[in-house]
């Protein structure tokens, strides 16, 4: 019997590895899975495949899952994430000169402390007429609510302070050199481009904004999962494995120069590792720096499409504005991660399966055991830089505590 | 009814402009240039934006889509949901577009119907024409090919030209290929 065809649509990022390495490896095909890679450019692109039935699933920002099944920009169509693709990843680049004025060059600092150097520096800009702009990859993406976390928690007004506008990850880079925009919020390779160009100084790490942060997802109709669930499995199964061997040091350089291919990321393998191996470079010229949680890629059931990391999405697009809070959207948003897929996938494989499907977001301090239904698994910590917590049960009391400033 | 169509070929948007015109929709404005393409756009305020669907600038675009006031939220991919044959042939062709909401349906279909079709005619033009560049560079790897053959056998060129004819048949190979592996042979052999 021949292999089931299926294609999967994706953006010239880091965070896509999972997929790419699933086809590389054999792991797909060990499935009975012949998986063909669709790359494009924009979102959108990649977003209009995946609706109209040119992809049958797709590396995807998991709030444009969210926004694309509540409708916001486009007619409403049901997609389901049973799988997480990556935690972490991204970060702030800004222009030189912005860079020394708030932290000092060429390491990662104290995050809180950044913020409010910046906040002064962006209230001046605003003052002079001329607002800090500042870049993100999408209007529906975690580096724009991770960013307006940082901000908010930082004393800025996203919407009144400075200027938020959406430049696609290839041409962050540019736009920064270009002096478009004075900052970036983008995921890798493309903040090491910049900083290699000597177009901007990497000043935080998004996780230190939040340290287990939901990135890219693995986003299908909700209808084309339904009816080809058991190929859906085969490939949750082809990507868990494709994470085992990310995570594994002696396979670096081998996954560093498959993803620089023509036909994925088209880049430095280099810059690459750099990503991979969790060693940042933050200033041209510096020594990397091992950033441990830098991303994210399967460590602690990293994979795990938590509900409450879909519910943490919504509050953050009600902060936003992008949608007004409504107990039936909340709902719908929350249904689009799909644990009960990921563990039905992942269960013959004996690997740890959490047994909640909701947790307190940002409650782990230290490290903590959590229930399982198999195998045994313990969470790092979570936190936000802010120390605040989220709790999925209590929407409205997390939105009022950021009336009260 | 205004038309603005976004692509970054500039042979292609006019293609798909003169069809338009053609049709006899005359209010149709092309954006080649990404620069101030914002400013440009709401002045504009179309009714229906063609875009290729592959256009790398979609996600700015939509952003912009997504604040303004002049546009009226023109939203993704038209129509309605239940024609979805339509939008497969308009993903297929590599067609986008986005419809100021609530614009008749009857309106819309004609416009991009003939999108479609500008698309895909478009594509098969510059096939043909990537096929006729091949065809000749072919020839010319033949030709030089045979100048080879004759001067290091000293044979005229009907003789040269059977001979790698003869070559091609034997291994199963095109003529072209044969020309192509003895050129680059004699290069690595230091002559050429």
């Amino acid at each position: 019997m021949s292999n089931t065809p299926f294609r999967l649509g994706f953006l010239p990022l880091v965070d896509a590895a999972l997929p790419i390495l699933a086809r590389e490896f054999g792991l797909a095909e060990a499935e009975g899975i012949d998986l063909t890679l669709v790359r494009d450019m924009s979102w959108a692109t990649v977003n209009d495949r995946l609706l109209y039935g040119h992809s049958d699933a797709a590396h995807l920002l998991a709030p444009l899952a969210i926004a694309t099944t509540l409708g916001l920009g486009r007619p409403g169509t049901r997609l389901s994430v049973p799988f997480v693709l990556g935690l972490n990843g991204n970060a702030v680049t800004v222009r030189s000169d912005l860079a020394a004025r708030i932290t000092t060059v060429g390491g990662p600092g104290d995050i809180a402390a950044i913020g409010l150097r910046l906040a002064e520096a962006a209230r001046e800009a605003r003052d002079a007429g001329k607002p800090l702009r500042f870049g993100v990859v999408h209007r529906y993406s975690s580096h724009n609510y991770m960013l307006r976390y940082w901000l908010i928690g930082s004393g800025i007004d996203p919407d009144r302070d400075v200027e938020i506008i959406t430049v696609a990850p290839p041409f962050a880079a540019d736009a920064l050199a270009e002096g478009e925009v004075d900052g970036i919020c983008v995921g890798e390779p493309w903040n090491s481009v910049a900083v290699d160009r000597g177009a901007g100084v990497i000043v935080a790490v998004t996780s230190q904004i939040w340290l287990r942060g939901v990135e890219k997802v693995l986003a299908m109709r909700t209808d084309h999962m339904v009816d080809h669930i058991e190929t859906t499995h085969g490939l949750l199964r082809a990507l868990y494995r494709a994470g085992q061997a990310f995570v594994e040091p002696a396979r670096c350089e081998e996954i560093a120069r498959i993803l620089a291919r023509p036909e994925y990321l088209d880049g430095s393998a280099d810059l690459i590792r750099h990503a991979i191996s969790d060693r940042i470079v933050f200033a041209r010229g510096a020594a990397a720096v091992h950033v441990p949680d830098f991303m994210f890629q399967h460590r602690e059931a990293a994979n795990f499409p938590w509900v409450s990391q879909a519910s943490w999405l919504y509050a953050q697009m009600c902060l936003a504005k992008h949608v007004e809070p409504d107990d039936a959207a909340y709902q719908t948003a929350q249904r689009v991660f799909r644990p009960d897929v990921y563990r039905a996938a992942l269960g013959p494989l004996g690997v740890p399966l959490p047994g909640a499907s909701s947790k307190l977001e940002g409650g782990i301090v230290g490290g903590l055991g959590v229930g399982t239904t198999q195998g045994r698994l313990i969470l790092g910590a979570d936190r936000f830089f802010d120390a605040r917590s989220f709790d999925p049960e209590a929407l409205d009391a997390y939105l009022a505590g950021f009336k009260d400033g | 009814m205004r038309i603005a169509i976004v692509d970054e070929s500039p042979a292609r948007a006019a293609v798909i402009e003169e069809g338009l015109q053609e049709a006899g929709m005359r209010d149709v404005t092309v954006f080649v240039d990404r620069k101030g393409i914002a400013g440009r756009l709401e002045a504009m305020s179309p009714d229906v934006v063609l875009i290729n669907l592959a256009n790398p600038h979609r996600d700015e675009l939509e952003e912009l889509f997504a604040l303004s006031r002049a546009m009226a939220r023109p939203v993704a991919m038209f129509v309605d949901q239940s024609d979805s044959a339509a939008m497969e042939a308009a993903i297929d062709a590599g067609v986008s577009a986005y419809v100021v909401d609530g614009l008749k349906k009857e309106r819309i279909k004609p416009v991009l119907e003939l999108a479609v079709r500008r698309f895909r005619a478009f594509s098969r033009l510059r096939a043909e024409l990537n096929e006729a560049r091949t065809a000749l560079a072919e020839r010319d790897v033949v030709d030089q090919a045979k100048r080879l053959l004759m001067k290091r056998r000293s044979i005229d060129e009907p003789a040269a030209y059977a001979a790698l004819r003869k070559a091609a048949m034997d291994s199963g190979r095109r003529i072209a290929d044969v020309a192509d592996a003895l050129i680059t042979a004699e290069r690595l052999m230091g002559d050429l």
